[in-house]
């Protein structure tokens, strides 16, 4: 089969630009940690309200501006659906799941994690600049999906 | 008077194309609204509310129109292309089963029973009519691929030793990459969601449905594209007098379509929990590796164009542009879903690239990728298709194919205004599949409504569109003129060096396909269940 001179420069351009990409997605992979949130622990979702950590949600200081956030997604709506942090913490956010699958977006954040129910979700997060931040949920969850949102006030 | 055999035979690839017609329709009014609704132009009345909206809008545009739409032209090709008297009782079965199925699934989500988009992720509940309807709509188009197959062994039968048309090569590898993918989501629905949704059993394992969901979802959008690539290569040429660039290489861009497709999945699950990142990036390598025959498909397309405007006497970029007819709607819809296919592709390896999808993942991006995706190269070019194919069928010459030319141009800005308005708004971090975004007027929402106004605006040209369509639709359905035009498929130039006789073996591809498709999930799966995860009750949370 006769592949033309122009489609064999063409090819490999494309799969050398692929191989580019996934050399620098497997890089920042390796040295920096950078991969997809992956946490793997199970949890009974029909006992989560009962189960520590998730019996009693919220923020716990755990070191110098260092923070763990356990969040519970309960259709329609997040607990805590404040919290309040100082600029510059690392905060590690524990979600999960009582009833169906939701979502955990902190806006303008790579915070974005699916909460199945059955599992525990964790990611973590360094709040530099004060302001503001939306956390919603970003998988349709019912009827009243939308107003299943928390705010994250960075001081 | 009585009809001749291929008048016959024409009716069933008719009745596809109609009944895809008519979902594009119905789902269109949902879109439209949808739109709307976002942009705090219109609320949902509570007795049909923006998420049975959306699930409609989902199932009958992402589902139904486009599985029939490739069921019917791939009936068209292989009867064309494979001509003989033949029976057709398998493909009318597959049409009656998939129309059954579609009217159940439908009705349960037109009458509130079933709320739960078209990727009815559990433990979200919906009536056990949804998924069986659902089921068999999916399975029923093993009736088609038997068809296939069937005209695939009497043509092997009757000419041996002279290779497979390349429509019917194509369309050939199309269904047997369709069958190993639907046989994820039949698992689905068999051994988990309908014994539950019938209460069968108590709780369904929430991840082991969603990985087996993307098992076929992904492939599902290949599905689509390569609907899109059966005209690209094989019909579109003919508008232009051109050839197919290399018939070699067409083969293998659908074989390594057949066998990439479906071991890529997992690229939709990156941000879950309970699959390990080591898999993760076994799916983001496949994904990309699935790009491969698309970039073959990009070059082979804007090869065939330059070949034939040479052939014109017309060199140059400027020439090439030139010498195509871009008068033809059915032309003109291809091309301009080529063009949008650019920032499909684009925004698709963005996607699938690890890390990089957190930024992305269920965001509003993702809603304007598959818009100019399926939206875009694929339903603008079946649309576009149909302005060839129904008068092809129905003898009747195209009704208005200056409006048709419009219509084809109008679909082309109002999804370039729409999708840019959805990526825009999703890099912004607005959410997708939902009904308000304004949060109460949270600040960091306020960045998002220009951006939905944009896609409002977006969403009624495309909506217009679509009215233009139904009018040639109607118009061509009552025209009394002839259409004369014979029904011919692309070629190549005779090759000096034919391709390799693998290329025509493709149950041999299509079981390396399984034996990928197998290699790319034991390990997540094994992973899954050595954990024991628990069972979810699920709900009717709408």
């Amino acid at each position: 089969m006769h592949v033309h001179r122009l489609e064999r420069i063409w090819m490999t351009f494309g799969i050398v630009a692929l191989v580019i990409f996934l050399g620098v997605l497997g890089t920042a992979a390796i040295s920096e940690g950078i991969v997809p949130p992956s946490h793997i622990q199970t949890i009974d979702p029909t006992k989560v309200v009962t189960t520590p950590p998730f019996n009693n949600p919220g923020l716990r200081k755990i070191g110098e501006n260092e923070y763990e956030a356990y969040i519970l997604a309960q259709y329609p709506a997040f607990t805590p659906h404040e919290i309040s942090i100082p600029a510059g913490a690392k905060v590690t956010f524990f979600t999960t799941s009582s009833d169906v699958v939701h979502g955990f977006f902190i806006t303008n954040t790579d915070v974005n994690l699916m909460v199945v129910p059955g599992w525990v979700s964790t990611a973590t997060h360094v709040f530099r600049s004060p302001g503001q931040y939306l956390l919603l949920c970003n998988e349709y969850c019912g009827r009243e999906h939308h107003y299943m949102y928390g705010t994250i006030e960075v001081r | 008077m009585a009809m001749t055999h291929v008048e016959r035979e024409n009716q069933l690839p008719l009745a596809y194309v109609y009944t895809a017609t008519g979902a594009l329709v119905i789902g269109a009014v949902f879109g439209l609204l949808q739109s709307y609704s976002r942009a705090k132009a219109f609320t949902a009345p509570a007795w049909f509310d923006y998420y049975r909206m959306l699930t409609a809008h989902g199932v009958l545009m992402a589902i139904v129109f486009t599985t029939f739409f490739i069921c019917g032209l791939a009936l068209f090709m292989v009867y064309r292309a494979v001509p003989r008297e033949r029976s057709l009782r398998l493909g009318w079965s597959g049409y009656v089963l998939m129309l059954f199925g579609t009217l159940l699934a439908t009705w349960a989500i037109l009458s509130g029973n079933a709320s739960v988009l078209y990727t009815f992720y559990a433990p979200l509940k919906a009536h056990p009519a949804f998924y069986i309807g659902a089921t068999i709509l999916v399975v029923a188009t093993w009736f088609v691929l038997a068809e296939v197959l069937e005209n695939v062994a009497y043509f092997r039968r009757t000419q041996p030793g002279a290779r497979l048309p390349l429509v019917v090569h194509g369309v050939t590898c199309t269904f047997v990459m369709w069958f190993i993918a639907t046989l994820g989501v039949a698992a689905e629905m068999l051994i988990y969601l309908i014994p539950w949704s019938l209460n069968w059993v108590p709780t369904v394992n929430v991840m082991m449905t969603r990985m087996l969901f993307w098992y076929f979802g992904h492939p599902l959008v290949y599905f689509w594209i390569m609907g899109a690539y059966l005209i690209w290569y094989n019909v579109v040429p003919v508008f232009y007098g051109g050839k197919v660039f290399s018939d070699g290489l067409t083969r293998l861009a659908f074989l390594l379509l057949l066998i990439l497709s479906t071991p890529v999945g997992i690229h939709h699950e990156f941000m879950e929990p309970g699959i390990s990142a080591g898999w993760k990036w076994v799916h983001t390598m496949t994904t990309y590796g699935v790009v491969i025959p698309s970039i073959m498909t990009a070059f082979a397309i804007f090869a065939s164009f330059e070949m034939s405007a040479r052939a014109k006497g017309q060199p140059g970029f400027i020439g090439v542009i030139r010498s195509l007819p871009w008068g033809n709607p059915a032309f003109s819809g291809a091309a301009l879903g080529m063009l949008l296919f650019i920032f499909g592709g684009a925004g698709g390896v963005v996607n699938a690239s690890y890390s990089i999808d957190a930024l992305v993942h269920n965001t509003m991006w993702i809603v304007g990728h598959f818009h100019v995706t399926v939206g875009g190269p694929v339903a603008l070019t079946f649309v576009g298709a149909a302005y060839w194919l129904v008068p092809a069928l129905t003898g009747r010459k195209l009704w208005a194919p200056k409006l048709a030319l419009a219509q084809t141009w109008a679909w082309f800005i109002g999804m370039l205004v729409m999708s840019t308005g959805m990526h825009w708004a999703g890099i912004l971090g607005s959410p997708r599949r939902t009904d308000d975004v304004t949060y109460f007027g949270v600040a960091a929402a306020h960045a998002w409504m220009p951006e939905m106004i944009a896609a409002a605006v977006g969403g009624t040209i495309l909506f217009i569109s679509i009215l233009m369509f139904v009018m040639v639709a109607i118009g061509t359905r009552f025209s009394s003129e002839v259409n004369d035009q014979p029904v011919a498929f692309a070629e190549s130039e005779p090759e000096s060096a034919p391709p390799p006789a693998a290329f025509d073996r493709i149950y041999a591809w299509g079981a390396a396909a399984i034996v990928l498709a197998v290699l790319a999930y034991i390990g997540p799966i094994h992973e899954l269940v050595s954990l024991h995860p628990y069972g979810a009750p699920g709900e009717r949370t709408w």
